[in-house]
């Protein structure tokens, strides 16, 4: 049996997505700004997937959102254009955002502080959220953007977005957030977060990968990084990717459409899988069930390096991740599990399973019997932990 | 960067049949008890390296014979990765048979050659070489122990990284055995340095009293001391070992390219031009025949072949041998 079991990693694209698609590579590859009909005959398969797209994160027709390339380019382009806007051209020097942000955001500030930007990295509670009074705190009258992920990829936790949107409103402060695992898992609307822009991938939400989006609030359009042709009215140049937004729209529309099921199905799934693995001694999970999106469980398993449950669970052909340094190419411990702090073991012992609709109750029994037996392998080997003799003996 | 850096390989890929075999079926993985170790008439020895918060952590027991300091069994608990357990689990199988002094000698670099399917592949990527250094500390842990001496005395046990739990000792060890050119080369080899980074250069999370920078430069400069030592030695003794014309073609070329740039290629870039060497060439009457190419200026230059060529080859038969013929192509 092969389980996929990590898809804040990437997702099986929605095979109704795939036929979507499949019309626009080999029949109608027409370039969409082309005049003759090969071109515009893409147009309402594009139009189409605009709307589901506005419709998906409930953005108002005056708004922008932009189709680009992955969220990792949305994110670049707010934090760049941020800059050349109003700290370049203009008489800001700050940016605000969190240690547990994806590395698009992380390395993108880190890029600006180079440019002698000062930029205020939140630390996150031992739950793995961050603070409001924190956030307020950081804030300076030369603070142009703050950039505050809506839900973790790690830890799947779930930030205060319409709480942050309101103190930077009312601070006069642009408001990005990097909404890539949020999207599918739970309800994003845009004006009700009160966001200025808003990242976005498709191959997070069972569309293909290769495409993403920014959101941008009418009246707050930035400098654009990719200069050429007319695509976008200039904003994003490169000849659109018709099949990779037809995609992207129809993905969108079952996002939503499966929100419910999302709550409702895949957290049952996911609630049993993380009962049943807290049964084991010496686990513990990071932020309660109702503080995450439905689909991710973050857990620490004492004794057992993540690498090592890694290697035994992709054995019974089980697919899931790890913060472990171990498992990194760079040996660098997990920003998260750091930033989380409070067990340093953490770092080192956490598994991350996420699931996703097509997560069937065979895939999750199978799972759960298999990291049975990986911790009793593993733990045996282990020298840092020894089970007390009676639970050895009679559980497993 | 370049072809095969443009996608990321996965670490796995890299981990020998070995390393595979054993992180799923470790030969060595248990403890040995007291009784064990008195049935075998032997001392029970058990140490510890590492912590769990520092992501590796390995037990080893010995049980050695008192009265000929031999390891007659040994065993391993591993906290860590696929190659932690198969590291500890080849260190382990090591140490067998050997005395205490004779175990004290395994080395990371034993463990990893050890796991190796073929002699000239790494059994792991370099940043997974950690796991046999590891393996390495356990043993000094245990001789020590087994020897009655603290572990301090045994070797010096100044911490660089706290984080890793690294010694300076290990650190000069590692860089002079693996030739170890750069910090991150450094970090990939011990883990020093890999978590909070405070030890790599001054400026960071808290103040250390040892970086990983300035030890580099230090044993780099010390490496080199004693490289020009062992030459002069060599020298000295008239060893037959430093001739020229005993070198091999490789030792030669070496040779041939250092005089050129400290003495010639200079001379040459003044003047607009360089050179570069084709080939070198032992013959049958005994001569070494070094093939040059003139570059830039030089090529085409009349005096290239003569005036330019009469002193390149008198300064290499100067430096290095009389037999030495330089013929420009």
């Amino acid at each position: 049996m092969r389980v996929y079991l990590d898809n804040n990693a990437t997702t099986i694209v929605d095979p109704s997505v795939y036929t979507t698609m499949a019309p626009y590579f080999c029949e109608m590859y027409g370039n969409p700004n082309s005049l003759h009909e090969f071109g515009s005959e893409t147009h309402p398969a594009l139009r189409c997937a605009v709307d589901q797209i506005y419709a998906g994160i409930g953005a108002d027709d005056n708004d922008d959102v932009v189709v680009t390339s992955c969220a990792t380019e949305s994110i670049n382009w707010v934090i760049k254009g941020v800059y050349f806007d109003y700290i370049f051209n203009g008489d800001k020097n700050h940016v605000v955002t969190t240690e547990v942000e994806h590395p698009a955001v992380i390395q993108a500030c880190k890029f600006l502080e180079s440019l002698g930007v000062k930029v205020t990295y939140l630390p996150v509670n031992s739950d793995g959220v961050i603070e409001l009074k924190t956030l307020e705190n950081s804030l300076q009258d030369d603070t142009a953007l703050v950039s505050i992920m809506w839900a973790n990829n790690e830890t799947g936790m779930i930030f205060p977005i319409e709480e942050i949107g309101k103190i930077c409103k009312k601070r006069d402060i642009l408001f990005h957030t990097d909404a890539t695992q949020a999207i599918g898992k739970v309800p994003v609307d845009v004006i009700k977060a009160g966001v200025d822009y808003l990242s976005f991938s498709a191959h997070k939400f069972h569309g293909p990968k290769g495409v993403g989006g920014l959101y941008i609030k009418e009246g707050k359009v930035i400098t654009s990084l990719l200069h050429g042709g007319e695509q976008m009215e200039g904003f994003r140049s490169g000849t659109l990717n018709t099949p990779g937004i037809v995609g992207m729209g129809k993905a969108m529309e079952l996002a939503v459409e499966n929100l419910d099921f999302e709550k409702n199905s895949v957290k049952k799934l996911r609630d049993r899988l993380e009962d049943e693995l807290l049964k084991i001694p010496d686990t513990f999970v990071v932020g309660t069930k109702e503080q995450r999106t439905p689909n991710t469980i973050l857990i620490s398993v004492k004794g057992i390096e993540g690498e090592a449950m890694l290697w035994d669970l992709n054995k019974a052909g089980i697919a899931a991740s790890t913060g472990s340094a171990c498992a990194s190419e760079a040996l660098e411990s997990n920003p998260v599990m750091e930033a989380i702090g409070a067990e340093a073991d953490l770092a080192h012992t956490a598994l991350r399973l996420s699931l996703s609709r097509f997560t069937t109750e065979e895939e999750i029994d199978y799972t759960i019997d298999a990291i049975q037996k990986a911790v009793k392998r593993l733990r045996a080997i282990s020298s840092t932990f020894s089970y007390a003799p009676d639970w050895h003996e009679s559980k497993l | 960067m370049g072809k095969n850096t443009i996608i990321g390989g996965s670490i796995w890929e890299e981990y020998s049949q070995k390393v595979q075999d054993l992180m799923n079926n470790p030969k060595n993985m248990g403890e040995i008890t007291e009784e064990q170790a008195k049935e075998m008439g032997a001392k029970l020895i058990v140490a510890d390296f590492g912590a769990e918060s520092c992501g590796d952590a390995v037990r080893l027991y010995w049980a050695v014979d008192e009265k000929t300091d031999k390891i007659l069994e040994a065993k391993f608990k591993s906290f860590g990765c696929g190659t932690a357990i198969a590291s500890s689990d080849t260190m382990a199988e090591l140490c067998k048979g050997k005395t205490v002094d004779e175990a004290v000698k395994i080395t990371n670099i034993d463990v990893e050659k050890a796991m190796r399917d073929n002699p000239d592949t790494p059994a792991v990527p370099p940043q997974k070489m950690h796991c046999s250094v590891m393996a390495y500390d356990v043993i000094k842990e245990a001789a020590a122990s087994y020897k009655g001496v603290d572990a301090a005395s045994f070797e010096d046990q100044i911490i660089v990284c706290e984080c890793a739990r690294v010694t300076l000792g290990t650190i000069k060890e590692v860089i002079k055995l693996n030739d170890l050119k750069s910090v991150e080369e450094i970090t990939n080899y011990t883990k020093a340095g890999a978590f909070c980074k405070s030890c790599i250069k001054p400026g960071g999370h808290e103040e250390r009293e040892y970086y990983l920078v300035d030890i580099l430069k230090e044993t780099r400069e010390e490496m080199e001391h004693d490289k020009i030592l062992s030459q002069a030695d060599a020298k000295t003794s008239g060893s037959e070992d430093f001739s020229f014309e005993s070198m091999t073609v490789v030792q030669k070329l070496k040779k041939v390219e250092e005089v050129i740039d400290e003495n010639i290629r200079e001379m040459l870039i003044m003047d607009g031009g360089n050179l570069e060497i084709v080939d070198i060439r032992d013959t049958d009457d005994d001569f070494t025949d070094i093939y040059i190419r003139y570059l830039g200026a030089c090529s085409g230059c009349a005096s290239s072949s003569t005036g330019t060529l009469y002193a390149i080859e008198a300064i290499l038969k100067d430096k290095l041998s009389e037999k030495i013929r330089v013929l420009p192509i």
